[in-house]
Formats: structure tokens, C-alpha cells, sequence
């Protein structure tokens, strides 16, 4: 019964029964299993026999299409994450350390892209854009993404400033800095690595994302997850595999970058509470 | 990481204060404005080429209960609610077996859920497809096995569609009540096995009455995205069945009827505040005298 008490540092936490350990990896084995099948699928080229090979890769690099896609995907994401990132940051700052007047009102319309349904979302901009007459090209596709990205970096930077002490900022003022240069001087300084991941936590939203950009893109303005949910329609092969594990490893990749800066564990597990 | 509280600033500016417009603005602009529209939308009628027409109408609102797209709602509410359950039961073990770990694989739990909930959607659901689909390896292996199926039903049926819907939102429930579970005074269930409670009594009259607050919330988070989903039943689930999502999506995309899109979004939403706001008054008691 004991037998869970942990080193001396760590609370002691009664183990929890061998059966929760086994849903916990079964799980884990369900979600990893079809990735993994498709990675495979994505190495093996058939002549004679079946076997490991790169050739699938070559040809997406060869597919003039994809490629466009991956470039206006990534362009998207650059140029999305940056105006979120920015906008959300000034604002973090103006909520944190100024009276600003309608606070409350930024904080109830983050709040609620936060649990805004996408799909409502969507078809809302879609609506929105089309009273508007602007037509639907990668730029509207760049406002969904900066709109959906906003609250994220919003969190990130919020937490961090909420956490700042503010004495040191006060000590400079009390030494005649002025508001400019405490801004400069301090508090950009200490936000930086929560402005690095709300970035990038952006930019993995908006590479990730299908819906909004199913709704918003116009023609010729698809980003790689609409190409491979259209080429999909069509049939599945060895080619999509190879596309599908790209994305996956850069998402993956990002994720590990993510995690480094702690950014991505804290938005996770307080997210919800 | 737990926060302190902040300290108040001794001198606060309002020097800075401008730097909160561009974000209200733009939210303003792209969020506030298109989702007034939206209401706005459902009261008027459907043009006669698929545009609208600025006569107001209840028609909308009205059809939303004919049988035909009543059966879709319902139907999409019984499966993200039951899609929500089995994320529940299966969070539980889940979350607690992660927070009775180690520190170092506390760490690696949380990150390996993450890294295929973070993925996009559409590349989870390809797997899955390729998986099940015509050469893939269940084929293969009930071929193998001389189990005869039919190839079609066999990749788009109504068990995938729950299988993508709960591997995908899992995390919305297993995270929250981890970090519900972090928290939780674990002598508690010391001094319940103490007494002779069994593990199963221990989880039910222990741990669950304790954290039902994470537990409710994550049911929302879970509910919520299930509710809208297109993705999912729009790849694994075939044309029969069709959810709320993707009628949705079909009335905005191909009928090009907006109003009545928006009429069904509007109830889409109205069930998302609702739902979930029965469950909060239903089991956590406290929250009508903290709200």
C-alpha cells in the first residue's frame, strides 16, 4: 500500500493501480500506432520486392503543386504568427500594466475565441467577408489565422507579465527611467521567451489548421492541409504518406521546441482547471 | 508553477495604455462583427440564386425542427456526448497513472499525448485511413485471418468516426484532470485504502467527488469540439452518417443557403451553452453560489 511513496523531495502519491498504467499505454499505442503505419508506408517503394527507399519523398519535392502549397503554408504561418504576436503583446502589456479602459472588453472576446466552435467561427468570417465583397484569397486566409492566433500568444504573454516583478520596474521609475525606456529596458526583455513560444504557438496552429482555411481560402490560396484533404478525396498512396510524415515531423519538431521554453506544458495543464 | 498572485504596481502608467487598441480592434473587426452577422443572417431569407435577401423571417429558425435536420442534431448530440463519457472513463486511470509517476515520466506522458493532439487533424485522420483502408493492414491481416468483410463499410462506418473523435479530444479531458489530480490531496486515498476501501471505491468516492470540477469542465471541452466537428465525420464516417457539422458546412458551402446555415449554427450553439451548463448546475452544486 505504501509501496508509491516517492523520493523524499516529491509529495508522496500512493502508486495508482497497474491497471491505470495499462489504459494510459494502451492509449498511447492507439494514438501512435496509424502514424507510425503511415510513416512506414512512406519508406517503402515496391519494384520487385518491397523496400526502403527515399523515392516517395523525391517526388512530392518534384510535385511543382505541393511545393506552392508548402510555400504559401509556411508563408501563412510567418507572416500570421507575427501579427498575432505583436498585437497580442502589445496588449498583454497595455492589460497588465496600464489602466486601459475596455480591458474587459479584450478579455471577454479572447475568452471567447477561445471556446468559439471553429466551425461557427468560420463560416462567421466567411459571412463577414463576403458583406464586405473582399475576396476570399490567402490575405483572408492570413486575418482568420491572426484572429484565431490572437488569444494564444495573449495567455502566454499574460502569464508571464502576471508572474514579473514589479518592483524592479518600479525601482527604475523611482531612478527616472522613463515608461519608454522601462519598456525597452525591462519589460520586453523578460517577455521575450513568452513572446518566442506564443509565436510559435501560433504558427503551429496556423499550419495546422483546416477548417478556418477551408472556409476563408479562395482559389488557388490552399495551403497544404487543404491539398492533402482534397488529394485524399481522391484515393490514398504512398506519395500522401510521405507529404502526411513531413508535416507530421515538422509539427513534431516544433512541439519539442515548444516544450523546451515550458511554454506549450503550462498552457496545457492550466489551461483547463 | 504555481502563480503568485500579482503584486499590485506601487505606480501604475497610463502611458502604455494605448497599446491595447490593435488588439481590440482587431477583434472587433474579425471576431465581434462576423458573429453579430451571423445572428443577424439567421432572421433573413435565402435569396433566389443562393444570395440573401434583407426580408426578415422566423422560416429559418422554424425548419430547424423538421424531422430531417432534427434527427442530425440529435444524433450528433448523442455522439459527442457518449464520445465525452469514454474520454471520461478512460481519462481517469489515465491522468491518475500520470500523476503518480515520476517526475522525469510525468514529462514524457504529457509531452507524448500532446505531440499527436497537436498534429493536424487531417493528417491523424489519413493515418487512420490508411490504416483501415483497401492494402492497408487490417485488410491485410483479415485477409490473412480468411475473415471475409466488405472493403467499403470496413473504412467509413460510425466506430471510426468514434475512434477519431475520441483520440483526438482525449487530451481536452486527460490534461485537466491531470492537472486537477496534481493538485489533489493524495492522502485522502490513504486513508480510504486505510479504512479498506477497494480500488475501485477509492476512484468512485475518493478521487471523483474531489476533482468533479475538472471533471465537468474537461466534459465541455470535449463536448464542445465534438459537436462542430466536419473533419472526422466527413472522412471516417461515410454519407451515412451525417452530424451537425457537416450539414452545417454543406448549407454554407454547396446549397449556398446562408440564412438557414446560420439558423442551424445558431442552435448548434444554443445546445453548446446549454449542455453544458446543465451539467455545472447538476454536478457541482457549489457553482451557483460562486457565480
Amino acid at each position: 500500500m505504501k509501496k508509491g511513496l516517492a523520493s523524499s523531495k516529491e509529495r508522496a502519491r500512493p502508486q495508482a493501480p497497474l491497471w491505470a498504467f495499462g489504459v494510459l499505454i494502451a492509449v498511447l499505442i492507439v494514438l501512435y500506432l496509424p502514424i507510425i503505419v503511415m510513416m512506414v508506408n512512406s519508406v517503402l517503394v515496391k519494384t520487385d520486392t518491397w523496400h526502403f527507399g527515399f523515392d516517395w519523398y523525391l517526388q512530392i519535392w518534384n510535385d511543382e503543386e505541393l511545393v506552392d502549397a508548402l510555400v504559401r503554408s509556411l508563408e501563412v504561418g510567418l507572416i500570421s504568427s507575427t501579427v498575432a504576436t505583436l498585437i497580442s503583446g502589445m496588449a498583454a502589456i497595455a492589460l497588465l500594466r496600464s489602466r486601459f479602459r475596455w480591458a474587459h472588453i479584450v478579455n471577454s472576446l479572447s475568452y471567447l475565441s477561445l471556446i468559439l466552435p471553429e466551425l461557427v467561427f468560420a463560416l462567421a468570417l466567411l459571412s463577414w467577408f463576403f458583406v464586405l465583397k473582399i475576396q476570399l484569397s490567402l490575405m483572408t486566409v492570413i486575418f482568420a489565422h491572426v484572429t484565431f492566433s490572437l488569444s494564444f500568444v495573449l495567455m502566454t504573454v499574460n502569464g508571464r507579465l502576471a508572474t514579473l516583478d514589479v518592483s524592479i520596474e518600479d525601482a527604475a521609475r523611482d531612478l527616472g527611467a522613463s515608461e519608454m525606456t522601462i519598456l525597452r529596458r525591462v519589460i520586453v526583455p523578460a517577455v521575450l521567451a513568452a513572446l518566442a513560444s506564443g509565436f510559435l504557438l501560433s504558427f503551429l496552429l496556423s499550419f495546422d489548421d483546416f477548417l478556418i482555411t477551408f472556409y476563408t481560402s479562395g482559389v488557388g490560396s490552399d495551403t497544404l492541409p487543404i491539398r492533402l484533404y482534397t488529394a485524399m478525396k481522391v484515393g490514398l498512396n504512398a506519395k500522401l504518406s510521405a507529404l502526411a510524415t513531413l508535416m507530421f515531423l515538422l509539427t513534431f519538431t516544433l512541439i519539442m521546441g515548444l516544450t523546451k521554453m515550458r511554454g506549450l506544458r503550462q498552457i496545457l495543464t492550466e489551461e483547463g482547471h | 508553477m504555481k502563480r503568485k498572485p500579482p503584486p499590485a504596481p506601487t505606480l501604475i502608467s497610463n502611458e502604455l495604455a494605448w497599446f491595447g487598441y490593435p488588439l481590440l480592434l482587431w477583434l472587433m473587426f474579425f471576431m465581434a462583427a462576423p458573429l453579430f452577422l451571423v445572428i443577424a443572417l439567421g432572421f433573413f431569407s435565402r435569396g433566389e440564386y443562393g444570395g440573401v435577401e434583407a426580408q426578415l423571417t422566423l422560416e429559418n429558425f422554424h425548419r430547424l425542427f423538421d424531422p430531417v435536420y432534427f434527427t442530425i442534431f440529435v444524433r450528433s448530440i448523442t455522439l459527442s456526448l457518449v464520445t465525452a463519457l469514454i474520454c471520461l472513463a478512460l481519462s481517469y486511470p489515465m491522468a491518475w497513472a500520470m500523476a503518480s509517476a515520476s517526475q522525469k515520466w510525468r514529462l514524457y506522458f504529457t509531452v507524448g499525448l500532446a505531440i499527436p493532439f497537436m498534429t493536424n487533424l487531417i493528417i491523424r485522420v489519413y493515418a487512420i485511413k490508411l490504416c483501415v483502408g483497401m492494402d492497408g493492414p487490417l485488410q491485410s491481416l483479415l485477409t490473412w485471418l480468411h475473415i471475409s468483410f466488405d472493403p467499403y463499410q470496413i473504412s467509413q462506418n460510425q466506430t471510426l468516426v468514434f475512434y477519431g473523435m475520441i483520440t483526438s479530444y482525449l487530451p481536452f479531458m486527460v490534461f485537466p484532470i491531470y492537472a486537477a489530480l496534481e493538485k489533489f490531496d493524495f492522502s485522502l486515498v490513504e486513508a480510504a485504502e486505510d479504512l479498506g476501501a477497494s480500488q475501485l471505491k477509492v476512484l468512485f468516492s475518493v478521487i471523483l467527488p474531489n476533482t468533479r470540477t475538472a471533471a465537468v469542465n474537461s466534459f465541455t471541452l470535449v463536448f464542445v469540439p465534438c459537436l462542430g466537428e466536419f473533419v472526422i465525420p466527413d472522412l471516417l464516417g461515410g454519407a451515412k452518417t451525417m452530424l451537425a457539422g457537416n450539414l452545417i458546412t454543406e448549407q454554407f458551402l454547396k446549397a449556398r443557403d446562408w440564412p438557414f446555415g446560420a439558423a442551424l449554427s445558431l442552435g448548434l450553439m444554443t445546445v453548446l451553452l446549454v449542455l453544458p451548463y446543465l451539467l455545472r448546475r447538476i454536478f457541482i452544486p457549489k457553482a451557483k453560489a460562486a457565480a
